[in-house]
């Protein structure tokens, strides 16, 4: 809108002055036309742009567009071959990380199952071992056990002998003169009971 | 005499013959009209064939230029006719490239715009209602005459809304003509306008100069709005002949 109504403003001046030029600069040439409208120059401008147009027209066709059509095709073939291209490598890796993952998953299992199995075998070892104490030691106790028994048993013995020297003594201090030995040891029994 | 030619804004559209040449009573000439036409097509198709020689995977900027202009052709005409329409690529696309590199060089000072010509605007106009109407003829028969005939309009408007039509489409290559051939001249009439002023301004000493200023500002303004109307007026035509031609591929609307 702002060049139609530009053009329309500044038409009208323009064309004023091309007027009073053309009435005083030229007056000979007064029945010219305006230019654009001169018929006279038509058959030599169609006969020209019909020349040049053709031969423009002919190059284009023959030369320049299959000459373009082909570099865009080839660019978009480019194209689709890189993007196939492209997805099939992003293809191949991610088959690559599958086949990590699958393997990682495998190894994870299998130090799984050694760890389980050297731990099941170091505790049956450790078992083993603490039976074998045990019973060891549970032997060294009965042996023990019974070797303190028969220190009792001789002790106690023992201390009966004690204590009829011990009575025998205190019955010479007490009373003077020998107690019979047979009479010691039974009262000794008798107390001891 | 010189000085008047030089602020003259129409002086730019004159036509001269550069090599006289007259066939069977007409004046076909090489003009200056005719070396633009040459110097378009030969900066053109130069540009597209150098830019694309090395056929580079990666696009240099000057092959991504003409790889732009490709795709930016072709789908413009995808969208507008389908894959059907493909089979005019090359047509769209030398005009797009023609139209364009024409108007682009008209802005270049003392050049001359070949496409503020009606004549050649009109020419090119006429190649595409032309190769619609052949080539809908040739691919419908007399079906392609539905394309005035659009379906669900009662019997008693038939005969005005065919008659719209029919005007509707003989206005195409003039509207087609007319639009591309007015942006370009107005817009080279008032750039010489402007740049005029700034000339006479500047002969009035100091003050004149100072107050130059202001359209040698509005002369650059103008030359990027000029810049930007020879690409838009390009890509219009393309557009639009993009969209005559799905008319000639599928006629019923």
């Amino acid at each position: 809108m702002f060049v139609t109504s530009a053009y329309a403003q500044e038409t009208a001046p323009a064309a004023a002055e091309g007027d009073t030029h053309a009435g005083t600069a030229v007056p000979a040439a007064e029945h010219e036309a305006f230019p654009p409208f001169d018929a006279k120059t038509f058959p030599s401008q169609i006969l020209w742009l019909v020349i040049t147009f053709g031969l423009f027209y002919l190059f284009l066709k023959r030369v320049v567009m299959p000459r373009l059509g082909g570099i865009i095709d080839v660019r978009n073939d480019r194209i689709t071959q890189d993007l196939d291209h492209a997805a099939r490598l992003k293809g191949e890796a991610d088959a690559a990380v599958a086949a990590y993952e699958q393997e990682l998953a495998e190894a994870k299992a299998n130090a799984n199952k050694i760890g389980q199995q050297a731990s099941d075998a170091a505790k049956a070892d450790a078992e083993g071992t603490r039976k074998k104490l045990e019973a060891e030691l549970e032997k060294k106790l009965g042996e023990a056990e019974a070797s303190i028994a028969s220190i009792k048993a001789r002790a106690m013995k023992e201390v009966g002998t004690i204590a009829e020297d011990t009575t025998s003594a205190i019955v010479e201090a007490l009373v003077g003169g020998k107690a019979d030995k047979s009479e010691i040891a039974a009262a000794v029994k008798s107390a001891s009971r | 005499m010189a000085a008047a030619d030089k602020v003259d804004p129409i002086h730019q559209f004159q036509i001269h013959p550069i090599i006289p040449l007259h066939i069977g009573g007409y004046d076909v000439s090489f003009t200056n009209s005719s070396l633009f036409m040459v110097v378009t097509i030969v900066l053109a198709s130069a540009f597209l064939y150098w830019s694309t020689a090395s056929r580079a995977l990666i696009p240099g900027r000057l092959q991504s230029v003409s790889e732009m202009a490709y795709e930016f052709v072709g789908n413009m005409l995808r969208d507008a006719a389908g894959k059907q329409g493909m089979q005019f690529f090359p047509l769209v696309f030398s005009l797009f490239m023609f139209v364009l590199v024409a108007n682009l060089i008209g802005l270049f000072p003392y050049f001359f715009t070949v496409t503020s010509h009606i004549i050649v605007t009109f020419t090119l106009a006429i190649l595409v209602i032309g190769t619609v109407v052949v080539y809908g003829f040739a691919k419908h028969g007399l079906g392609f005459l539905k394309l005035f005939v659009p379906h669900g309009v009662p019997g008693l408007l038939l005969p005005l809304v065919v008659a719209i039509e029919v005007i509707s489409f003989v206005s195409r290559p003039v509207s087609l003509s007319v639009r591309l051939f007015a942006n370009m001249l107005a817009g080279h009439i008032t750039l010489k306008v402007f740049s005029g002023f700034v000339v006479s301004l500047s002969a009035l000493g100091a003050v004149g100069i100072a107050g130059s200023v202001l359209p040698l500002a509005m002369a650059v303004a103008l030359t990027a709005l000029e810049l930007l109307v020879a690409f838009l007026q390009a890509y219009v035509f393309a557009v639009l002949t993009c969209m005559y031609l799905n008319d000639a591929l599928h006629p019923s609307h």
